[in-house]
């Protein structure tokens, strides 16, 4: 069944039962992707999947909800059946509605949605990646984590009130994590992920010379010494606590109580005038933008941080109803509705002359540490507490000279690090999650072996 | 329709599907695969929510799919499809046998057909029916996240409840032809306790296999007041001091570390990727001597229980480090075929659109001879964890962990609160540093992500004192 067929299907089985009010949202995929061993083809795989969520209202307007993969016609019927089950238990506190958004008009740009090249075409670029990759230099001896795929997908939203979208994609990813091993020494991993379009799309070279040149960059290394230092973020592990500290924009996380800010924290200054931050889940680098949300509600570009004031939280129906406001396009579709962000955009404000703009991470000679790649993400956060240690792949400069890091974890708090931001670099840089400078912060707390 | 038309043309759970089963495998083999397995699945779950005094969520959810796996001298092709379908299961072969490019279909192996159905769903059909409804549910979650409201710096109570029914079929070209049903349920609670600028944050999960009754029987009150006392003892705690230390580690989950940061070394995948520092080291001593770890897939309930594995075979008892020596690996079919290592009955997948892997089920340190007290009693300067976070471990085999409920001790006894801790090191340095084992193993539940997805697992281990290990603060 294709997304209309469905939508008249899920229409039929509701008349059947009776049921007045329901939405659905669909997803369905097909994969191809493979990993290599020195050359040979170690797993090949290719799924093809669907996913189908359906909410029931029952004549209370409560909300129900099922998950599926049977998309048969009997499948949906259960589907329906069970919704209207489990709408018996819906939130009499926090009720839920269609997305008074759900049938304005959404952005459609260009999906650049591209063709399979084929299971057989992927094995063969990404065996000669792993050969480029292992020739690139003596002590890489294996690429243990490595994988190249391409999905197409098309997702779908509909509701009993009118509403219809859907959009098809095309992506495709590329990941090398090399280990390189030297005698009396640790073996060091690094690597490298590449995502477009299509296969075509990924810059394979780059990103071969990306894993290589970071592997091989940590093969000197030093334990460093506990204690506070200077440090400069890298675009991806700035992004990466931004992510992980995302619910001080969320304005489900604040009515459920554990988000560090509040109902009333618009405007609260939490960082240096220089600071913008924005959700940008359309943005023209974003690979994996989605013209709406789990309850059809349009994406769209959001200030989050505006001179280093918190400017607006990102919503779903149910917290924009409560907050007075309209959706963000933010939220998945769930029982419980979820918000999340996109695609975080992190710039330099117009308001930046309390910068010190003399902290550049290619010229700086004064002592600091480089973080890299921040890790454990999920085990070192304490997004209600604002809180993380986590540990880090990084560099400690001093005179002009880096060496990397052996083990070392970064602890502090989030309040503290925004707020102890003293430069932004002019350059943003593209990532695979959003788009950031380097950010300089003072005083962060590092353990390290020594 | 007739049923005999429907068993020919589609799987049908509950009926035998050995007919259309070995048509397939026969189909695989005839076209050149060493190996073909089928791995067919249908689920029934659900999971309740429950915060503050209300239940917020109830979301049910159902499905079926197969995962078609086909073997060509050591490497393999997986193809996973919602399509039950003979047309469907057909398709999933060929696509399977197009990617691995096997175009020699002069037949090499011979397929003699399906063995004797063993079916280990007979006595478990029943356990739908005696689950609790969600009504049931929901009524003891609102009684548990209600219990926990013990005072005003609460400032956000919840409690989770899911249950996971999954019926399976696996049938291979050895001969493998298994049913099974698995029942997986589990209930938490957190809290977050706020006073001022202090926070905290407290948290517990329980779990069970195979045990439909196992939620009414929970002490919802014993784990409300202890999720309690945890978040309040940690309320006003201040950041540990950084440094290398003694540590004790508390027992069940405790054993988070030793899963992570050993047991995944010692999984078959890690030898075929080259990153695990033990591939050589079988008969060799890894650990101190007071460390025997164990990894079984047969403790009657726990949650990394298994009747049989994704792949046909009935889990097995590993001995894996004995005092201090390691004794085995954890293997699947694809590691005793790459590596060499004979299959443990550990092949785990977490549906059927993932391979099977090797992976860990009730894994655990054995229990030694010393009491808790005597372990803290030894230390003057050092942190007992309480209560331990996630963690992770890197490519190089590097673990870090996060304290979520810890102590000082000093001269021998239990002080002052801290948190911010993590736990910095590596297995293989680590492992010999565990000098001391305590007389009270306990086991807890947990999910564990790797290759082939989360999978419900059990860590567990006495109180151990490790001798010296990098903890991480400010």
């Amino acid at each position: 069944m294709n997304s209309k067929e469905i939508t008249t299907q899920i229409t039929k089985a509701a008349d059947s039962l009776n049921l007045k009010k329901w939405d659905y949202g669909a997803s369905f995929s097909n994969d191809y992707s493979v990993q290599v061993d020195k050359g040979e083809a170690k797993q090949l795989k290719a799924s093809q999947k669907q996913v189908l969520t359906i909410r029931v209202w029952n004549e209370s307007n409560l909300v129900g909800i099922t998950t599926t993969s049977d998309i048969s016609e009997s499948g949906i019927k259960k589907a329906l059946n069970q919704a209207n089950i489990a709408s018996d238990f819906g939130n009499k506190n926090e009720r839920t509605e269609f997305s008074p958004l759900a049938k304005d008009p959404i952005e459609v740009k260009d999906s650049k949605k591209r063709n399979p090249v084929g299971i057989k075409k992927l094995l063969t670029l990404l065996r000669e990646a792993e050969v480029k990759l292992l020739e690139s230099h003596e002590s890489i001896k294996s690429v243990p984590y490595n994988g190249l795929s391409e999905s197409f997908y098309e997702r779908v939203y509909a509701n009993s009130d009118g509403a219809f979208r859907s959009y098809t994609k095309s992506q495709a990813a590329l990941y090398l994590y090399a280990r390189a091993e030297e005698k009396n020494k640790k073996p060091r991993s690094s690597g490298s992920v590449k995502l477009g379009y299509g296969v075509e799309d990924i810059d394979i070279e780059s990103c071969i010379k990306d894993a290589s040149n970071k592997t091989i960059s940590h093969l000197n290394y030093s334990s460093i010494k506990t204690h506070k230092y200077l440090i400069c973020f890298s675009p991806e592990s700035f992004l990466t606590i931004i992510n992980a500290f995302s619910s001080m924009f969320n304005a489900r996380s604040i009515l459920d109580g554990v988000s560090l800010s509040n109902k009333n924290s618009i405007g609260e200054k939490l960082s240096t005038e220089a600071l913008n931050i924005y959700d940008d889940g359309l943005h023209e680098k974003n690979i994996s933008s989605s013209p709406f949300d789990g309850e059809g509600t349009p994406t769209k570009r959001l200030c989050l941080i505006n001179k280093g004031r918190l400017e607006n939280f990102i919503h779903s129906e149910s917290t924009a109803r409560i907050f007075k406001t309209m959706p963000t396009g933010h939220a998945g579709l769930g029982s419980k509705v979820s918000v999340s962000p996109d695609w975080i955009v992190v710039e330099k404000s117009a308001e930046n002359s309390d910068l010190k703009s003399s902290l550049d991470h290619s010229t700086y000679e004064g002592e600091f540490v480089y973080i890299e790649e921040l890790n454990a993400i999920h085990a070192g956060v304490r997004a209600s507490q604002g809180s993380f240690s986590l540990p880090f792949d990084g560099w400690l400069y001093k005179k002009g000279e880096k060496i990397s890091i052996e083990s070392a974890t970064v602890a502090g708090d989030i309040k503290y690090l925004l707020k102890n931001i003293v430069n932004i670099e002019s350059n943003q840089k593209v990532t695979t999650s959003g788009i950031s400078p380097h950010i300089w912060v003072d005083e962060l707390s590092i353990t390290g072996d020594a | 329709m007739l049923s005999s038309q429907i068993k020919s043309n589609e799987i049908i759970f509950g009926s035998c599907n050995k007919d259309l089963l070995e048509e397939i495998i026969f189909y695989g083999i005839g076209l050149g695969a060493d190996f073909v397995e089928i791995f067919i699945e249908n689920t029934d779950n659900s999971s309740v929510l429950a915060e503050e005094d209300f239940i917020t969520s109830v979301s049910p959810s159902f499905g079926r799919g197969a995962g078609i796996r086909i073997f060509k001298d050591k490497k393999d092709g997986f193809v996973s499809t919602n399509d039950l379908t003979k047309n469907g299961l057909m398709r999933s072969v060929s696509q399977a046998i197009e990617m691995l490019d096997i175009t020699d279909n002069k037949k090499r192996e011979v397929f003699k057909g399906l063995d004797k159905h063993r079916d280990y769903s007979l006595s478990k059909k029943k356990w739908i029916s005696e689950v609790p409804s969600i009504h049931e549910i929901s009524e003891k979650l609102l009684v548990s996240t209600k219990s926990l409201k013990k005072n005003n710096k609460i400032i956000a109570r919840k409690g989770s409840y899911s249950r996971n029914l999954q019926e399976v079929i696996i049938a291979s070209s050895d001969g493998t032809y298994v049913s099974d049903i698995r029942l997986h349920q589990t209930v938490g609670l957190n809290v977050i306790a706020s006073d001022a600028q202090y926070r905290s944050s407290g948290s517990r999960r329980f779990g069970s296999s195979g045990m439909p009754h196992e939620f009414r029987l929970w002490d919802h009150e014993k784990a409300a007041n202890d999720v309690f006392e945890s978040s309040m003892n940690m309320l006003y705690a201040d950041y540990v001091d950084a440094g290398q230390m003694p540590v004790v580690l508390a027992n069940k989950f405790g054993g988070v570390i030793f899963h992570e940061a050993c047991g995944h070394l010692l999984e078959t995948t890690q030898i075929e990727r080259g990153t695990t520092p033990f591939e050589n080291k079988l008969n060799e001593k890894i650990a101190h001597e007071s460390v025997t770890a164990i990894d079984e897939g047969i403790s009657e309930g726990s949650f990394g229980s298994l009747s049989v594995d994704d792949e046909g075979m009935e889990p097995e008892k590993s001995v894996l480090i004995k005092d201090g020596i390691l004794k085995k690996f954890i293997s699947d079919r694809a590691g005793e075929l790459r590596t060499g290592h004979k299959r443990t009955g550990s092949g785990r997948r977490q549906n059927y659109s993932f391979a099977a892997a090797s992976r860990m089920r009730n894994t655990y340190i054995a229990k030694g001879e010393h009491s808790k007290e005597e372990l803290i009693n030894s230390i003057s300067d050092g942190l007992y964890c309480k209560s331990m976070g996630g963690g992770s471990v890197g490519a190089t085999g590097q673990f870090n962990f996060a304290v979520e409920e810890g102590y000082l001790i000093k001269n021998g006894k239990l002080t002052n609160p801290v948190k911010g801790a993590t736990l910095i090191g590596e297995a293989k340095e680590v492992m010999p540093k565990i000098s001391m084992c305590g007389n009270d193993l306990e086991l807890a539940p947990g999910f564990c992500g790797s290759i082939s997805g989360s999978v419900n697992v059990t860590v567990g281990q006495p109180h151990i004192k490790v001798d010296s290990i990098t903890v991480g603060g400010r």
